[in-house]
């Protein structure tokens, strides 16, 4: 396998938390490559410092690379640089609003828009919300509550 | 052991005995939200606190793993900050506790960011951005409790009364500061005191609250001397593998 071919088996790899992103889609995947030996190394980046599903995703990156006929497999945390929501793809911010989660902005003034009704307006109900990656709100127009998924 | 791992110990502690307190205090905030947040806030500390653990714990020089850092240390090989081992109390303790740390914390990562070790720098540039969510929550009870009923304001004076004298700790820099910070890897204490005190006094006067000067200040956390409460937190911390040592799951 090549390197694209390795990326897009373990672009099936999901977060546990959000199910509808892949590892790739949020920007945890730093690196692949196989050497000459066919041993496997991966480079991935924590989101949160807490992020309790990073030993989870250790382990469901190791078995799927396994499930695809590699044993020598090596796993590395980079910390530098630091992740940041910058790094999450186009297609996770559409698939995290598709699954009822406003995605991250990109730039600050831009409007959290609600994930049901598209409305710009909204209120904080708390800045910690049910994971630590999001922020609970209340949507002004419709009356939903809904998560933003928090900048860092 | 070499200085690096010393420093990434007493940082490492600090975060892994305030998550401990805060954890404790889970299912009794005021209202739901409250509950996450400091659900949310402990996991913070106990994440920066792993990672620091994991880094010195592959620097290799204890011969220790980070679990073994954490649950395998006795109360006099801890060093972290006397104010961070304080107990719960009541809603307004806690809050001024953490406001002081929290101010504290995000000064101190905003210049580990720029230290000269890699590693140091990613952690603490990860931290910093959440060191900032830390304190926009905790000013807010400050100000909301402080200028809010008799009762609240009463109570907060008397936390902030309770907890001053741990705050001259914070700042002082010992020589293990001196030698990380000569190396380009660390920072003096001291140096982020002017920052620390802006923010506390505008906090404070919005607040409409008041801190005295307290004598004596209590030190000794940083050389592993305590007071009666961390003993007690350890003892709960570490019991599953002082009872069945190596129990993993």
């Amino acid at each position: 396998m090549d390197t694209r071919e390795l990326r897009t088996v373990l672009a099936a790899v999901v977060d546990p938390e959000i199910p509808v992103l892949t590892i790739a889609d949020l920007g945890i995947l730093r690196d692949v490559t196989e050497d000459r030996n066919g041993s496997v190394r991966v480079t991935i980046t924590p989101t949160y410092s807490g992020c309790p599903a990073m030993d989870h995703l250790r382990r469901a990156i190791e078995r799927t690379l396994i499930a695809a006929g590699y044993d020598e497999i090596e796993i590395i945390t980079t910390f530098e640089p630091p992740w940041t929501t910058d790094w999450m793809t186009d297609e996770g911010r559409r698939k995290l609003t598709e699954y009822g989660i406003a995605p991250p902005r990109q730039h600050p003034g831009e409007p959290i828009l609600c994930p049901q009704c598209r409305s710009a307006s909204s209120r904080v109900v708390s800045e910690f919300g049910a994971t630590a990656c999001k922020a609970l709100r209340v949507c002004s127009a419709c009356g939903e509550p809904f998560d933003h998924f928090k900048e860092i | 052991m070499s200085a690096l791992t010393d420093y990434l110990i007493r940082h490492a502690d600090d975060n892994l005995v305030l998550s401990q307190r805060l954890a404790e205090y889970v299912s009794h905030a005021p209202e739901l939200e409250e509950d996450l947040a400091i659900a949310n806030i402990a996991l913070d500390h106990l994440g920066v606190a792993t990672h620091l653990l994991e880094y010195a714990a592959a620097i290799g020089d204890t011969g220790k793993t980070a679990d073994e850092l954490a649950f395998l240390r006795s109360e006099r090989e801890f060093t972290n900050l006397l104010l961070v081992e304080q107990p719960n109390g009541d809603f307004a303790h806690i809050m001024v506790r953490q406001f002081l740390f929290d101010a504290y914390q995000r000064e101190l990562w905003d210049a580990l960011a720029h230290s000269t070790d890699h590693t140091v720098a990613g952690i603490a540039a990860k931290a910093s951005k959440e060191a900032a969510y830390h304190v926009r929550h905790s000013h807010g009870w400050l100000v909301r409790l402080g200028d809010g009923t008799t009762e609240s304001h009463l109570r907060m004076e008397q936390a902030i009364a309770d907890l001053w004298r741990f705050v001259d700790e914070m700042f002082d820099t010992d020589s293990l500061d001196e030698k990380m910070t000569t190396a380009g890897m660390g920072v003096a204490p001291a140096a982020l005191r002017g920052a620390w005190e802006a923010l506390v006094d505008a906090t404070l006067e919005e607040a409409t609250l008041h801190h005295g000067p307290v004598d004596p200040q209590r030190r000794g956390g940083r050389s592993g001397f305590h007071t009666e409460h961390l003993g007690h937190l350890l003892t709960e911390m570490q019991w599953m593998q002082r009872s069945y040592p190596g129990l993993e799951w």
